[in-house]
């Protein structure tokens, strides 16, 4: 086990771009950036500058006075944090002055703080302490008074005294230990942009609380846990740290969470895992993280985990705990009769989006190579698959156009479907920075989202879309760019066929495409259409981000052309605060599809038919592959029902929660003989599998994830695998029971594999990675640093392709029956199937999935806030309770698929992208009822998982 | 797979050809070789046979461009 920690030094004030300038600190020569603080220019040279209320990842305000410096020619003490550096500057940091002025700070702070550092949980890791060894403090002369820290003074219980806030269940608010330096206020403002913290009172009065002074879990706090890092004591604390001590050492790894990829340290004592803190030199996250990746990584620890591989005949049997080569071996046997008996065509994979590079490499090498099928398909067919499809029509390449820095230099955002603020919140954060400064905001999306109510945000346009509507919306807005000629002629000129350009313009300009046109179908005002049209057009840096309230329609595809082009039409590609970005879901989608998940393409997006990509591979793995395109999910799942499809391995994922039509998923599983999960837990697949591999966390291994803007960042393994081996060794057992004779002994050798066979990754290796941190894709002879903004000086299909995008109605429409549109999405607590973050204490805020519905059809039903109500669409019908609330429009419900007892998919459809295939899951029209329980579907499935969830006991 | 289900996706992807430039039924026989199966195309060549009801114009049109089965796999 290697550590990998690169110098985390606070250095007192974030960094500035300016001219250099030179100056003198202590006597020692110094050139920084304009507008750098003396502070930091201090640090810079090495020299400490005691400092409380100021640290890097927050403007400084001054408020502590222990950082006083004295400059030549300027009369007093100034804050060295506060002062910017000039020429010429003649700095002393140490001064007979300078330490009795910080001696008498210390002294003053230190009266109104308990003296119990030996039993403090931040003993050894507190700033306080530290300055107060730093100063030289040796005695407290203000004689015991009013005080906040103790609990009662001689006669009665003390008024300034407030017992702990223990509310939240990640950490612990002590507000005897406060020493109102307000970093945890600015962190909540500048970091994390909620504005849950204030200052209250004033002087010795002022205390920090939460809300309107309520406990953290009663305000707006989304336990992000920024002002708990940036805490200088232990008045906000991690309850692990509470629990197991402070760390001793870090090794940096990836969140296993979203596709925003955020770097932390995992803090280590011995093989114990203390905390994770978002690593600063993080590229994705730059220090910042979400309630999800800092604090849900219980699960790992959890009891439901299954850690010894089982077997049974039949589904309706109890499952047998066996050794790995029993594991191994029956399910080899099973897969050889079967391919025997019916052909390779008859098996099949599904990789995991959750899982490394690596491991889903191995993965559809061993569909490919082993069994001899391109059956192979990844959980990104039912999220992103569109953007693949759309993307690489358009400009030529798979993959978001961006990187995450990219949004410091945005004027106008437009978000598409999707919901920052819960789905990338790390994301949300550094776009709501950059909308305090001014950037403006457009949201298209059936839904009001937070977004829109950012504290201090500037313009703001709502498009509240009917669901499914998104590409007459998006052509609306093509309609205004073309009749306003407000597209940018130059770019297009230069950069993409002008007679497809002109062929579009033709297209868009049609009367069926104007605003008012398009009101009558969306729902969304003319007059806010052009107003959003313009305002993306005018802005000299407009980008796109969309999620998959995009993708997951019968029209993702072509959606997502119609994002394109607009794009380009507005020039707004191949430079730094402008682009598409794709917002990916989990967090390896990205990664996944490069690695040839996908049924048609090998690694690296290129087609099976390919004779020359085919070669490559058929020459590294010595064997033949076959030229034809393989089986999607769902029609492996309807070639079971058939009878054709008969064996699967699926690494990683729960597709009978997470897939749409769940009756037809069961079915098709149900009719396989040889069904192999390879999980954590017994997921809701697992009812239906013959085999159970248990799988490995990302703590316990070693490899890559590729996050939303192509970057491919380290997993490391920070203890060892509790099932006894990482999911990669997992494949590679399967792999030789089948005789294929792979001999990987670490994670780094598929990495030189896959660079050997795909040209995007020919320069990525581990060694440097282990030097740079991470790369952005492609990185090879052409690329060697990587790609941050992809396009620059041209597309990568050579001109950017125009294509029409004209609105077809999806099939599923309300009608009398089912008068309703559904439309669901996530949390930001919850991840995905919610089978990590349901087994941590993040079921505090999301402990069922609920129904949203408006006011207005809720009246009309006689449904009240919190009524059990039953939700029924063509295929099915379950029962949950009801959120009345005007976030959405009428006509229009939602809600979330975290939870297996809720079962949202028993009513979403296998209507499906018409490029792709990936489902449309947000749109699916449905009835709403009171109802006093569960749904027959929702009882009698309760019923078959407790039963196919028994293990029989061991026979030894 | 049923018939019926892959005459619904053979007609989505000519709905959307059907609105662009050019010939519908070798955009579609372009994308239904490029992501079917040999055996998703085989059933689909065989409904066309069988007098193609239910399938859009433009996917009968396309019928022709469409690669026939390998022999040799004939599964899925
Ligand atoms: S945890 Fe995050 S949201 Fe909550 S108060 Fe702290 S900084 Fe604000
Ligand atoms: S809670 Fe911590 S960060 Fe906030 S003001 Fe008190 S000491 Fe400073
Ligand atoms: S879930 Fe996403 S935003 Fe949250 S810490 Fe993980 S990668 Fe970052
Ligand atoms: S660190 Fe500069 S005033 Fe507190």
């Amino acid at each position: 086990m290697k550590d990998f920690i690169l110098p985390t030094r606070d250095m007192g004030t974030p960094a500035r771009h300016g001219a250099p300038v030179s100056l003198t600190i202590d006597g020692f020569a110094v050139t920084v950036p304009a507008g750098t603080s003396v502070l930091r220019a201090a640090a810079e040279a090495g020299i400490r500058i005691p400092k409380l209320c100021a640290t890097d990842s927050l403007e400084p305000i001054g408020a502590c006075r222990l950082c006083a410096v004295e400059i030549e020619g300027q009369r007093g003490t100034p804050t060295s944090c506060t002062t910017p550096v000039a020429p010429g500057m003649v700095v002393r940091t140490q001064t007979e002055t300078l330490a009795r002025l910080r001696r008498g700070v210390m002294e003053l702070t230190i009266s109104d703080h308990p003296l119990d550092c030996l039993t403090c949980a931040a003993n050894g890791d507190c700033e306080l302490q530290d300055m107060a060894g730093a100063v030289g403090l040796r005695e407290v002369r203000f004689a015991p008074g009013t005080n906040h820290f103790a609990q009662r003074t001689a006669e009665a219980p003390n008024p300034e005294w407030r017992p702990k806030d223990q509310s939240n269940p990640y950490f612990t608010y002590d507000p005897a230990k406060c020493i109102v330096c307000m970093r945890c206020v600015r962190a909540c403002e500048e970091v994390q942009g909620t504005f849950a913290l204030t200052i209250d009172g004033r002087g010795f009065a002022s205390r920090v609380v939460a809300g309107q002074d309520v406990p953290f879990m009663a305000s707006d706090c989304v336990s992000c846990g920024a002002c708990v890092q940036a805490c200088p004591t232990a008045t906000l604390q991690e309850n692990s740290v509470i629990a197991i001590g402070t760390p001793e050492r870090s090794i940096i790894t990836t969140c296993a969470y979203c596709g925003v990829g955020c770097s932390f340290e995992a803090q280590m004592r011995g093989d114990t895992l203390v905390r994770m803190v978002p690593w600063k030199e993080g590229k994705a996250n730059r220090g910042h993280s979400c309630v999800k990746g800092r604090f849900a990584w219980g699960y790992a620890q959890h009891q439901d985990r299954i850690l010894r591989p089982m077997v049974r005949e039949k589904v309706t049997d109890a499952w047998r705990e066996v050794s790995w080569d029993e594991a191994i071996g029956f399910a080899a046997a099973r897969l050889q009769a079967i391919r025997a008996e019916s052909g390779a065509d008859a098996l099949g994979v599904i990789t995991s989006s959750r899982c490394t590079n690596e491991e889903t490499f191995l993965v559809q090498k061993l569909a490919r190579a082993v069994f001899g099928t391109n059956n192979t398909d990844t959980c990104a067919r039912v999220c992103h698959s569109p953007t693949g499809y759309g993307l690489k029509q358009t400009f030529g390449t798979s993959a978001g156009t961006q990187d995450f820095d990219s949004v410091e230099a945005v004027d106008c955002a437009v978000v598409i479907g999707a919901n920052p603020t819960d789905g990338h919140p790390v994301f949300a954060s550094r776009l709501r920075k950059r909308m305090r400064q001014g950037a403006s905001l457009i949201v298209i999306d059936p839904r009001r989202i937070d977004l829109l109510d950012t504290p201090h945000m500037g313009a703001g346009l709502h498009l509240p879309l009917r669901p499914g509507t998104n590409v007459a919306v998006l052509t609306a807005l093509a309609h205004v760019i073309v009749a306003e000629e407000l597209y940018d002629e130059a770019f297009i000129r230069a950069r993409c066929d002008w007679d497809e350009f002109a062929d579009y313009m033709e297209f868009a300009a049609r009367p069926e495409h104007s605003p008012e046109a398009v009101e009558a179908l969306s729902g969304v005002p003319a007059g806010v259409l052009r107003d959003a049209a313009r305002r993306y057009a005018a802005a000299p840096n407009g980008a796109i981000y969309y999620g998959l309230g995009v993708t997951e329609h019968s029209q993702g595809s072509t959606t997502v052309m119609a994002i394109a082009n607009l794009a380009m039409m507005t020039g707004n590609i191949g430079r730094p605060g402008v682009g598409v970005s794709p917002l990916r879901g989990q967090n390896n989608v990205q990664g996944s599809c490069d690695m040839g998940s996908f049924p048609q393409e090998l690694p690296g997006y290129r087609h099976v038919s390919d004779p020359v990509a085919r070669g490559i591979f058929e020459a590294a793995w010595g064997v033949n592959l076959s030229p034809e395109p393989g089986l999607r999910i769902p029609n492996m799942l309807d070639a079971a029902v058939s009878g054709a499809f008969r064996a699967i391995y699926i690494q990683g994922e729960d597709i009978l929660q997470s897939d749409p039509d769940t009756r037809h998923v069961a079915a098709g599983l149900a009719a396989m003989e040889c069904v192999i999960v390879h999980d954590l837990f017994l997921n809701e697949t697992a009812a239906y599998a013959h085999v159970f591999l248990p799988g490995s966390t990302f703590l316990e291994k070693d490899g890559t994830f590729t996050n939303a803007e192509r970057r491919i960042n380290r997993v490391r393994r920070v203890m060892a695998p509790k099932n006894g081996f990482a999911d990669w060794e997992v494949t590679q057992l399967l792999a030789n029971a089948l005789g294929a004779g792979w001999a990987y002994t670490h994670p780094s050798e598929v990495m030189d594999e896959i660079a050997a066979t795909t040209p995007g990754f020919a320069g990525v290796n581990y060694a440097m990675l282990e030097k740079r941190g991470s790369v952005q894709w492609p990185c090879n002879d052409a690329a060697p640093d990587g790609s941050p903004i992809m396009h620059v000086d041209g597309f990568v299909r050579g001109k950017g392709r125009f294509i029409r995008t004209e609105y077809i109605a999806t099939d599923e429409r309300s009608g009398p029956r089912f008068p309703l549109l559904l439309t669901t999405g996530r949390v930001l607590s919850q991840y995905n199937v919610g089978a990590q973050t349901r087994r941590t204490e993040n079921v505090a805020w999301h402990a069922e999935d609920v129904l949203e519905i408006h006011p207005h059809d809720a009246e009309v039903r006689g449904v009240k806030h919190g009524d059990f109500v039953r939700l029924t669409s063509r295929v099915g019908e379950i029962s949950l309770r009801a959120d009345v609330t005007e976030r959405v429009s009428p006509g229009v419900v939602y809600t979330t698929f975290h939870h297996p007892g809720t079962q949202a998919n028993v009513v979403t459809t296998d209507n499906s992208d018409w490029a792709t295939n990936c489902p449309e899951y947000k749109v699916t029209a449905v009835q709403v009822s009171a109802s006093n329980g569960p749904s027959e579907w929702q009882s009698d499935y309760a019923a078959l998982v407790a039963a196919s969830r028994r293990i029989a006991p061991a026979a030894e | 797979m049923t018939d019926d289900k892959l005459a619904r996706m053979a007609n989505q992807i000519a709905a959307f050809f059907a609105t662009q430039p050019g010939s519908a039924a070798e955009g579609v026989a372009a994308h239904i070789n490029d992501n079917w199966s040999p055996a998703m195309r085989a059933a689909l060549l065989a409904k066309v046979a069988a007098g193609g009801a239910g399938l859009a114009p433009a996917v009968i049109a396309a019928a022709p461009h469409l690669r026939p089965a390998p022999r040799t796999k004939a599964q899925a």
